[in-house]
């Protein structure tokens, strides 16, 4: 299977269900869809972020039900400098979708989704812990890996691997 | 109010001072490693319940940014001490679809056969420690017997008994020794009759039943929302496994039978992993009669080792050899997710390459991790005495919680 070019053109792609149901929903919430090694990633706008996941999990066309992962990646120093990255399972179809949601690095935060699946809660921890990136209206946003009184962001690519000395 | 310390305390009296926090671990016999869990009580019931890990953290995600791809199937091993294969299998996975790889059919067999012995090996475990901590001392023995057998199979494979680091992005290691895929065989062939030995001493037992039965139970809804996966939602009443419904590895050209059970209970979870084993035992036999010669390792001079003999003889592979080893190979900008269906649940793996020949950012998602935040709510307004019994049936391994 050799590779083939990522599709990024919004067009080429509007008859993936994810796409068109927020190409109907709400336009401006998606910022840009990439087709690339069989997955789809679509950006959101953060703003839109909760309700986009939302109405993907509650719509029949897509019913993404299960939140797989979240996981972040640091691009320093360009800006926006964090990607936090939600990958959504739909049981039903069978089949994923990743968001993105591009932040900066002066002000990380992004919506908590742990009202939609109370599992986000401990992967939203960790997003925060190791990047440093905030979540708004998490219940309970404590460092989870690293001790209480660590200093820094370990993942963070100014984070020496080594750690500071 | 004040206190009337004259008066023997109440339960009317002793208002906030009524419960207790205690602390569980994180030297536990019965937590599996270093999980420690913080208790609120009431007497014997839990009123909340709070898992604290970070205990075994390792940043093996931060690792992996100043290894090349070849050096991080080690690391995928060391996540998960019960299965590596699985972990290697999704690691090389994801690098061979960023690289757009394909393997030959040989090493795609041997592939799931391994992956289906790690199931096999993660499963007993499971089943012994599971078994002891409600009691069950004889179980352990039981499990650990074909255990044994097996980590001696992987050790005459890869030349290691946990850590094997066999799998190679682009294929294989080595090929198989001579002799190896009949002591296999013989294993397989031995082990139906050890699983009926298994539910001999635990399924018609009254002391087993009452122990697991209708404890921490969680309806499907409740898991898929905390994000549970694998065994433990197959135990709610989800038919659904990554390795039927979205094939990787030839998954596709095996035939098996996904378990599922209604009940969501310890039970409901012993019963479902114990039919794993025997379907699991089922894959390996395919694997094994369909076993396929040829190649072990793809086409890609670039990417995979040149055989010894080769790199001795021509002066080209030796020069890859060296660039190999030194330098890596370099591989294409993108971000994958290959998801991989380990005894535990979906482990996944998130790759994004820059175009170098070290991986920008590797993220794991943990099957652990994320079964792990079932805990408050299968144990929350129940008594302390089924904690344990929780913990063993979410199977967990905290080198794959905290990684």
């Amino acid at each position: 299977m050799p590779l083939e070019p990522a599709i990024t053109d919004i067009e080429a792609l509007k008859e993936r269900p994810a796409v068109a149901k927020l190409l109907a929903w709400r336009k401006d919430a998606l910022q840009a869809v990439k087709w690339d090694r069989n997955e789809l990633t679509l950006t959101i706008d953060r703003h839109s972020l909760r309700d986009t996941c939302e109405a993907l999990r509650d719509d029949p066309t897509t019913s993404f039900n299960f939140l797989a992962d979240i996981t972040a990646v640091d691009w320093y120093p360009q800006e926006p400098r964090f990607d936090v990255v939600y990958s959504l399972l739909s049981h039903q179809h069978k089949s994923r979708v990743r968001l993105k949601v591009k932040l900066n690095g002066e002000d990380a935060v992004v919506d908590s989704l742990t009202e939609l699946w109370p599992g986000a809660n401990m992967f939203e921890r960790e997003v925060f812990d190791l990047f440093g990136v905030r979540f708004q209206g998490h219940p309970y946003l404590r460092r989870i890996m690293m001790p209480d009184d660590w200093k820094g962001h370990p993942l963070r690519k100014d984070y020496p691997v080594e750690g500071y000395r | 109010m004040a206190k009337q310390y004259d008066l023997m305390p109440t339960v009317e009296t002793l208002g906030d001072d009524r419960t207790m926090v205690l602390n569980m671990g994180p030297q536990h016999p019965s937590t599996h490693g270093v999980l420690r869990l913080v208790l609120e009580l009431d007497g014997e019931t839990i009123i909340r319940i709070r898992p604290e890990i970070g205990y075994l953290h390792t940043g093996i995600e931060k690792t992996y940014e100043a290894k090349f791809y070849q050096q991080g199937i080690v690391l995928a091993d060391r996540m998960d001490y019960l299965s590596p294969f699985t972990n290697e299998l999704g690691y090389v996975l994801a690098a061979e679809k960023l690289l757009g790889l394909e393997v030959p059919p040989r090493a795609v067999y041997m592939r799931v056969l391994l992956a289906e012995l790690s199931r096999i090996n993660s499963h007993l475990v499971w089943l012994g420690t599971h078994a002891m901590d409600l009691g069950a001392m004889t179980v352990f023995l039981y499990c650990f017997r074909e255990r044994e057998e097996l980590l001696k199979i992987w050790e005459a494979l890869a030349g290691q008994r946990m850590f094997n680091s066999y799998m190679r992005i682009g294929g294989l290691a080595l090929d198989v020794p001579l002799g190896w895929f009949e002591r296999v065989r013989k294993f397989l062939n031995a082990f139906p009759a050890r699983i009926d030995q298994y539910e001999g001493l635990l399924t018609g037992n009254p002391i087993w039943r009452d122990r697991t039965m209708g404890v921490a139970k969680m309806s499907l809804e409740e898991v898929i929302k905390l994000g549970g996966s694998g065994p433990i939602h197959r135990a709610s009443g989800l038919d659904f496994d990554l390795r039927r419904d979205m094939p990787y590895c030839g998954y596709e050209k095996f035939k098996f039978k996904v378990p599922t059970h209604t009940d969501g209970d310890v039970w409901a979870r012993y019963v479902v992993r114990v039919l794993e084993l025997r379907e699991s035992q089922k894959i390996c036999l395919q694997a094994l009669d369909g076993m396929p010669d040829g190649p072990i390792k793809a086409e890609a001079p670039k990417i995979i080792l040149p055989d010894r003999e080769k790199m001795k003889t021509q002066m080209e592979s030796l020069i890859y050899h060296f660039k190999i080893v030194t330098e890596g190979f370099t591989v294409p900008a993108g971000e994958v997710y290959q998801a991989v269906e380990s005894p535990r649940g979906e482990i996944g793996f998130y790759m994004v390459s820059d175009g170098t020949a070290k991986p920008y950012r590797v993220h794991v998602r943990g099957p652990s991790f994320a079964n792990l935040s079932l805990l408050p709510s299968m144990c929350e307004g129940k008594l302390i005495a089924d904690v344990v019994a929780a913990i063993g049936s979410i199977d967990i391994v905290l080198g794959d919680v905290d990684r």
